[in-house]
């Protein structure tokens, strides 16, 4: 039986040299295959003796299986040499450019009213909303400024032939709110409100978000706690704030409220005209009037409002120098408010 | 209104500095917006006098003046034109400092020695304009210290009123306020009755009582008006920014920022009968002291004489009657007008006053009397004469009411939560001029006349926490029951939908609701939108109807930048007039316009109509909102078979569509630009998912080709397959478009991808060729559709 040793040789010394799968599968026929070394010498157990049969037998099954291992190892190694060629061909520069998924962004002043919005509902604020082109009764009378009104002249307001007028303010949303709804009420009604005037500082359009809360034993104490805590939330930073007696003909009493420069920190600014302090807001207690107007009882209520402007808000918080820029609508500076 | 501190710390003498008042005022409700230097600082400037003047040698416009000051004679070279002898202006001899640094010195100028300066106001900072020299008055003495001459140095506030605050236009009023914030005393000016000399009186008739209830009228004989104002009163008029006119005019101005009554005084030579005060009549005309000609309506109040309107009523007198240099006797005038009568008139005319931004507010009625024998005495002294006796004419009915205000400790303690001891309140508002006396658990107040604002109780409560200062007031939250807001899942939040088009790489844009009417009648459907009665501009001066003209611009806008690529969409407003009311609900639009994707090697083409189909389907997808459907649609301004009209459950919301390249080219964008404007609302109503079983068997895709006329559109497929009820077939793709080779002209082959998949078992071949047999016969029947070999 030296012709098994060597033909066990011969077929690991062709596994070995095998370099391509095409190869080591000729290897496989010629040894293993029906009519391969290895399966001849199976067929030739039968004309030897049948003492000696099962010895042979099982020499010969050595030498196939150890034939058959061989390959096995060898066909494994050449697959994954293959795949490796493969991926070696479609390697790629990755430090190109990826294909182009992009993201848009929210407009400055939507990024800001809906940062707004979830502050005042983290507080139990609900959003409301009202038209755009008011009527007179709602976006004044309701409001205690009648048609004499010295107020009325600072409004620069918008008419049409009608007499109805584009809303000078979010706050005929408060009318709409009491009028339709029992207390307590909680909302804020943002949006975007109009006066006939056009500079350097003053857009025809712009935004603003009002602050309504009415309920029982709603005190002056109530509107100084949630402005300051609101400010604070909204800069992200522990901020002085100040109230200064002022005048709205729908609070009373009314006050306007400074915090401290978010540039300079109270140091002193351009930005704060050196003072140290940002105008950011007006608010006061709801007018008996307003109550009066909208049905509801000021005798078991009181409550708050407060208004401001988000364009104002958002160039504080990005800090925009120009106010013109929120209405051009250039990419490039749309762009930098991500999405 | 502008107030000099000098001024009112002489009726406030408050120890506080400047920066104190302005903080104590400011935080009082009386915002301060500016303070500034009454002048330049300036040392050993004295009162010169011009003594003779001659030209200079060797320059044209130069003079040479031998000027005074007091104890030496100094030849000074000077280039101003009201140079002349007998001038007496600020003098700064050598030595002197002006400003921060300029030191005088000896110089020669043109060969010619000059040895000080003669100043103008604007070099001593006293003024902004530049008018040769400043002219001072005979009388001060010549060699006198400028600085102290003219009350220097001085500091100038700007306080910034409320419209509520009227009673603050004048020194006496910001002096009462000081008074109570710096707990000082004040002094207030002494209006003592002035005999009368003559009997001399001119009748008044009230015929508008409600507009003007009270009148007070003097006659002022043997005036001389030539007599110069003396410089205490110029100084602190033009302090207050009132230029000097004439002694009477200039004292009747003094009066009213003193104590806040604007008066007038008329040449009672030009008077013709008796003053009636009443409404105008329609066309009635004024020629103003201005020269301004004014056509009158009936709800202007003026003062009359028999024969034709006088004056303005609170506004502005007139010339005829106004004061000349020839005035021998004046008529001075003190009223009370009702400030709804005032109010707006001045808009309307364009004559924005002293006197009317006073009388608009409200002037103290009960002033007036005060406020004339005031004006008497500074006339009497300043000019001479004798007057005659005060006429009130009024009418009590008419005159406004004192208020009674009830004031309660627990209105106090509930809306300001600090608890105040009786004798406090009453020192805060007594301070303020309120009559005040405890009553049961409160106070029964009486308003100042002067005080307009102030009618029910929440009015005093914020004159306490005024006074007692908002910043030292308690501070808290709102209680609040503990309840859980309801949340609708069905209703989709905006900003879920505005943050799936940011996702698409869209830009959201905010533009102007007012747009320009002829964009839009382009644009429209041929209605008209509402117009403003008073736009900023002819391009903003109709309201939007539909999203897609603001947008247009702002990508003309970015394309006008050089931007190669532009992706945005915004939400608002829209105002569609209806048959009898507006509708004014929200719409979103969405505009694409250049290359599909930013640069990449691996992609290169422009935007096209299924770009934005498949955003705006997108939007249908949001919250389960329902599937959008699609048909061809016309309009003038947009491309002709790229343009659809977009519905969602068989309402329209809107159109989509390319932008006419023709429209396109006329606005400077050679590329397609594609726009859609949809109904915002009914994108925003969503469903709660109502689950189905899902199947656990096998799902099979079979593909298949058929050929079909190109007159029909995919929808008539979709909804062909559709009307197969059997639930095995699940789902028909389009794949693949092909027109060429093997398929006749007018007719195209479409590649569909069929879903098929049974919830009771697996599907063998038999049942598989079953159901695309049902699929490919209703498209024969339904479509034409030939199955392609
Ligand atoms: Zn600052």
């Amino acid at each position: 039986m030296d012709d098994l040793e060597s033909i066990k040789d011969d077929a690991l010394a062709l596994i070995e040299s095998a370099d391509s799968l095409a190869q080591l599968d000729d290897v496989r026929v010629k040894f293993l295959g029906k009519k391969g070394l290895i399966s001849r010498q199976m067929k030739m157990l039968g004309k030897i003796s049948p003492e000696e049969r099962p010895g042979a037998g099982s020499k010969i099954n050595k030498v196939r299986d150890c034939v058959s291992d061989a390959l096995e190892i060898k066909k494994s190694a050449l697959e994954i040499e293959a795949e490796m060629q493969d991926l070696m061909h479609d390697a790629v520069d990755v430090t190109m450019p990826g294909r182009p998924q992009r993201i848009g962004g929210l407009h400055p002043v939507t990024r800001t009213l809906s940062r707004l919005n979830r502050l005042f509902a983290s507080m139990g604020y609900t959003v409301a909303t009202g038209p755009e082109i008011e009527d007179d009764w709602h976006n004044f009378e309701a409001l205690n400024i009648p048609s004499h009104h010295p107020a009325r002249a600072m409004h620069d307001t918008f008419y049409f032939d009608d007499g109805r007028v584009l809303r000078t303010h979010t706050s005929p949303v408060q009318i709409r709110t009491m009028v339709s709804e029992d207390p307590p009420i909680r909302i804020v009604a943002p949006g975007r409100v109009y006066r006939c005037d056009s500079d350097l500082t003053h857009t025809p359009m712009f935004h603003q978000i009002e602050g309504l809360v009415v309920d029982r034993d709603i005190s002056f104490a109530d509107l100084k706690g949630t402005i300051i805590t609101f400010l604070n939330r909204f800069f992200e930073a522990d901020l002085d704030v100040r109230f200064r007696p002022s005048y709205f003909p729908f609070t009373e009493p009314s006050a306007e409220v400074d915090v401290q420069c978010v540039m300079c920190e109270g140091s002193g600014c351009r930005v704060c005209s050196h003072t140290g302090w940002l105008e950011v807001m007006g608010c006061g207690m709801v007018h008996p009037k307003v109550f009066e107007h909208t049905g509801v009882d000021a005798c078991s209520y009181t409550g708050f409002a407060f208004g401001m402007g988000i364009e104002r808000l958002a160039m504080l918080r990005y800090g925009i120098g120009d106010l013109r820029l929120f209405f051009e609508n250039d990419l490039q500076f749309l762009n930098q408010f991500h999405g | 209104m502008k107030v000099s501190i000098s001024w009112l710390k002489s009726l406030c003498p408050t120890e506080l500095s400047v920066d104190e008042i302005v903080s104590r005022l400011t935080m009082a409700g009386l915002e301060v917006d500016g303070v500034q230097s009454a002048a330049k600082p300036f040392r050993k400037v004295v009162v010169g006098e011009v003594i003779s003047v001659t030209q200079h040698t060797d320059a044209d416009k130069l003079k040479v003046c031998e000027v005074s000051d007091g104890l030496a004679t100094h030849q000074v070279v000077c280039g101003a034109a009201n140079a002349r002898p007998g001038l007496k202006a600020p003098f700064a001899p050598v030595g002197a400092v002006l400003g921060d640094d300029l030191k005088i010195q000896r110089a020669t100028i043109r060969g010619i020695e000059s040895g000080g300066m003669l100043c103008g106001a604007d070099e001593l900072g006293l003024s902004d304009e530049r008018v040769g020299l400043m002219e001072l008055p005979d009388f001060v003495q010549t060699g006198a210290d400028l600085a102290e001459t003219l009350a220097l140095p001085d500091d100038l506030i700007e306080v910034d009123l409320t419209p509520n605050r009227g009673d603050c236009l004048s020194v006496t009023g910001l002096a009462r306020e000081l008074g109570v914030l710096s707990q000082t005393p004040v002094q207030f000016v002494r209006c003592e009755p002035v005999d009368s000399g003559s009997s001399q009186t001119h009748d008044v008739k009230l015929s508008a009582p409600e507009s003007c209830p009270r009148y007070i009228g003097r006659v002022i004989e043997n005036i001389d008006v030539a007599k110069p104002t003396p410089l205490w009163i110029t100084e602190r008029l033009r302090r207050s920014g009132i230029r000097p006119i004439d002694a009477v005019v200039d004292i009747t101005n003094y009066v009213m920022i003193e104590l806040g009554q604007p008066m007038h005084a008329f040449d009672r030579e030009e008077l013709v009968g008796a003053i009636d005060v009443r409404m105008a009549r329609d066309g009635e005309e004024l020629v103003l002291l201005d020269g301004k000609k004014l056509t009158l309506t009936e709800d202007v109040l003026v003062i009359a004489d028999q024969e034709a309107p006088l004056a303005l009523a609170g506004i502005m007198g007139g010339e005829r009657s106004g004061i000349s240099e020839k005035t021998k006797t004046v008529f001075l005038e003190s009223a009370y007008f009702n400030p709804i009568t005032v109010a707006g008139k001045a808009r309307r005319f364009g004559l924005h006053t002293d006197a009317s931004a006073r009388f608009e507010r409200g002037v103290d009625w009960r002033l007036a009397e005060r406020a004339c024998q005031r004006a008497t005495s500074l006339i009497l002294e300043i000019c001479g004469g004798i007057s005659g006796p005060v006429v009130v004419t009024d009418d009590e009915h008419a005159l406004p009411k004192t208020q009674v205000v009830y004031l309660s400790h627990s209105r106090i303690e509930q809306q300001l939560k600090i608890s105040l001891p009786s004798a406090t309140v009453q020192q805060m508002l007594g301070a303020l001029g309120f009559e005040i006396e405890t009553v049961d658990a409160g106070f029964r107040c009486i308003a100042p006349s002067w005080r307009f604002d102030v009618s029910i109780e929440q009015d005093l409560i914020e004159e306490i926490a005024r006074i007692y200062g908002y910043n030292n007031l308690p501070i808290s939250l709102p209680a609040q029951a503990l309840d859980m807001a309801s949340i609708s899942e069905a209703e989709t939040p905006l900003m879920r939908l505005k943050h799936y088009l940011v996702d698409q790489d869209i830009q959201e844009v905010i533009t102007y609701s007012f747009i320009d009417p002829e964009m839009q009648a382009i644009l429209g459907d041929g209605t008209c939108g509402v117009r403003l009665a008073n736009p900023i501009a002819s391009n903003l001066a109709e309201m939007r109807r539909s999203l897609i003209p603001g947008l247009i611009e702002a990508v003309r806008h970015n394309v006008n930048r050089q931007a190669p690529r532009v992706r945005i969409f915004e939400t608002g407003q829209c105002f569609v007039p209806q048959i009898d009311e507006l509708d004014q609900s929200e719409r979103v639009g969405v505009a694409i316009y250049g290359q599909s994707t930013p640069l990449h090697f691996s992609i290169d083409r422009l935007v096209d109509f299924f770009d934005l189909k498949g955003i705006v389907n997108g939007l249908g997808m949001i919250n389960g909102c329902g599937e959008l459907t699609w048909s061809p649609s016309e309009h003038k301004s947009f491309a002709p078979g790229q343009t659809a009209s977009v519905s969602l459950n068989g309402e329209v919301l809107g159109i989509v569509g390319r932008l006419h390249p023709k429209l396109a080219r006329r606005l400077d964008l050679p590329k397609p630009l594609f726009v859609a404007d949809l109904k915002l609302g009914p994108l925003l109503q969503g469903q709660v998912t109502a689950f189905k079983a899902i199947s656990r068997y096998p799902r099979v895709l079979r593909d298949l080709a058929v050929v079909v006329d190109d007159a029909v559109q995919w929808q008539q497929i979709e909804d062909a397959v559709a009307t197969l009820t059997d639930d095995r077939i699940r789902s028909v793709e389009l794949f693949d478009v092909y027109r060429g080779p093997g398929v006749p002209d007018g007719r195209h082959s479409l590649a569909l991808s069929i879903g098929l998949q049974d919830p009771q078992g697996t599907l063998d071949d038999e049942a598989i060729q079953e159901l695309i047999d049902q699929v490919v016969s209703v498209l024969r029947e339904n479509a034409d559709a030939e199955l392609r070999g």
